[in-house]
């Protein structure tokens, strides 16, 4: 079959790859209908993610048509149209029991890379590295899907696949940020970065009754974009202080919660960009973390900031000082897809929730690298491609 | 340059291995090849030590390991420990024997997990394969600590 392969840093290609096969009595086979680029996809292709090897076959974000189902799998059968969550869960094990399904047990096939990197490893995630599980990812024409019971889900009559397709990841990536950040009924929420996860953030917040949402970017049509179908307010942040405009915005106080969207590769427009990315390019820091020292900055006393950009390991400048002495709450995680995405799947039925309109682009899998280098460069519009095989 | 830049991370997860293993080999850690190796694993106690006998595929290693499991605490199953009963001398743990995979740990580390996942879902879920199309020197060394990551890591 054709996939979409890492050959390098910066270099993707479609090669001819093995078909994939049941390996595990609880897998299914998924034909792709659709897949999309991801911000955090990009961190992998310019090399930023470790244990990558050329040939590995990325994408993590799908929906498909189940073609093919393991013995011990009892949810699905051939012709179920599914969305399927990036990260892997067994279920069973104390995490997955706890609806923390990134941090499973027993779905990272390389456990000691990841316990190298990190202490303890994360679960298994389709197409992001071999410290990561060193799944297959899903820019092909089939997928395996282990654990399927548990990480794919029919999609109802009546959501079409564009839309579906963003409750793979994005929408449930960002939904987390503002559950797990703790958004309540008459706050204010900041939302760093208007990519399809910041977005989709903003709006999780807006329905758990935060009272304003402000959305920060730089990219016209993302802030636009944001605007008309998230329903936040925008700050773009290289005509405006950010910090000073949030200030006024909040009464002097500060947002109540600040969430993070933006990742390892940040971008600013001050001179902490240029040393950021100095340092970065040196190998003295992994990631840039901008927008997580202006979240901290600018969130209120004894306010939370929601790490939802993709880190791979340390950062400089971290204003620990800050988050100690505003006594604010950090935290951050991986998306725990299971846990939101049949409650998402209902709201997109509802229409509570959009997502078509950030599928700006529509690529077969032959264009799929002309497509992410459109994706990553952010040029004609581009907030997401999605990558049909069958065209 | 870049090209070659992506394989520092994976090469300093080798030297904080390597350091590790160093400071083992040196006395600095007088424990490492006696040290109890421990899972928890989310079922009762009754299920992980069925009629008295190991889950497999500890069952298979009985008379070379030691086992105990005791409850684990805020009911989250059962902590599964294992060491060998002959401890793995220095030269064993060294970071060339555990990159040839003659680490005696390796196989109880791996063991343990498989018996985890197991009693947790029922199966151990497999790499897909071939786990990548195109060798090369990058990708072999991936490929190398992907193969022994199965009985590494901090357990």
């Amino acid at each position: 079959m054709k996939a979409l392969c890492w050959e390098g840093v910066n270099k993707l290609s479609v090669e001819q790859v093995p078909d994939p096969e049941l390996r595990n009595d609880q897998d299914i086979v998924v034909r792709l209908v659709a897949g999309t680029t991801c911000g955090s996809d990009l961190h992998l292709i310019g090399g930023y993610i470790p244990a990558m090897r050329a040939g590995d076959v990325i994408g993590h974000e799908f929906v498909g048509e189940v073609v093919e189902t393991g013995p011990a799998v009892r949810r699905h059968r051939v012709g179920d149209r599914v969305v399927v969550s990036s990260f892997v869960g067994c279920g069973r094990c104390w995490y997955c029991a706890n609806d923390l399904w990134s941090l499973c047990d027993n779905t990272n096939t390389n456990p000691g890379v990841g316990q190298a990197l990190f202490g303890y490893e994360t679960a298994g995630i389709f197409g992001y590295s071999h410290a990561m599980g060193g799944l297959r990812g899903s820019h092909a024409e089939y997928v395996r899907v282990p654990f399927a019971d548990h990480g794919a889900f029919t999609v109802p009559e009546g959501i079409d696949d564009t839309s579906a397709l963003f409750v793979s990841d994005s929408v449930p990536t960002g939904w987390m940020g503002a559950d797990l950040g703790g958004v309540r009924p008459g706050d204010v929420v900041a939302v760093w970065g208007c990519g399809a996860v910041g977005q989709m953030a903003a709006r999780a917040a807006i329905l758990l009754g935060a009272e304003r949402v402000i959305s920060i970017d730089r990219i016209p049509e993302r802030l636009e974009m944001t605007e008309r179908y998230v329903g936040a307010e925008t700050i773009d942040y290289t005509t405006t202080d950010v910090a000073a405009e949030l200030r006024e915005r909040t009464g002097g106080r500060g947002p109540d919660v600040c969430i993070e969207a933006v990742g390892m590769e940040a971008h600013s427009d001050g001179p902490m960009h240029l040393y950021d990315q100095a340092k970065q390019q040196l190998r003295l820091q992994t990631d840039r973390p901008t927008a997580v020292r202006q979240a901290i900055h600018a969130c209120r006393k004894g306010g939370t900031v929601f790490v939802l950009g993709v880190f791979a390991g340390a950062v400089d400048k971290f204003p620990l000082g800050a988050v100690v002495n505003k006594g604010l709450t950090v935290r951050g995680a991986q998306m725990h897809g299971q846990r939101y995405i049949p409650m998402l799947l209902d709201r997109l039925a509802a229409g509570e929730i959009s997502t078509a309109h950030m599928a700006t682009h529509t690529v077969s899998l032959d264009d799929a690298p002309t497509a992410y280098d459109m994706f990553k460069h952010k040029t004609d519009g581009c907030v997401r491609a999605v990558i049909r095989p069958g065209l | 340059m870049k090209k070659a830049l992506w394989m520092v991370p994976v090469a300093a997860v080798g030297v904080a291995a390597a350091r590790k293993a160093g400071s083992a080999a040196r006395g600095g850690e007088d424990r490492a090849g006696d040290r109890w190796l421990t899972v928890t694993v989310n079922r009762p106690e009754e299920d992980v030590r069925q009629d008295g006998k190991l889950p497999e595929p500890l069952e298979r290693l009985a008379d070379r390991i030691d086992v105990r499991t005791q409850p684990a605490p805020g009911d989250r199953g059962t902590e599964l420990a294992a060491r060998l009963k002959e401890p793995a001398p220095p030269e064993a743990t060294s970071v060339p024997a555990r990159l040839a995979g003659q680490d005696p740990r390796q196989e109880v580390r791996r063991a343990l997990r498989e018996a985890k996942a197991l009693l947790e879902t029922g199966e151990v879920m497999l790499p897909d394969t071939p786990p990548t199309t195109r060798p090369t020197p990058g990708g072999r060394l991936v490929g190398l600590l992907s193969r022994r990551s199965g009985g590494e890591g901090v357990l």
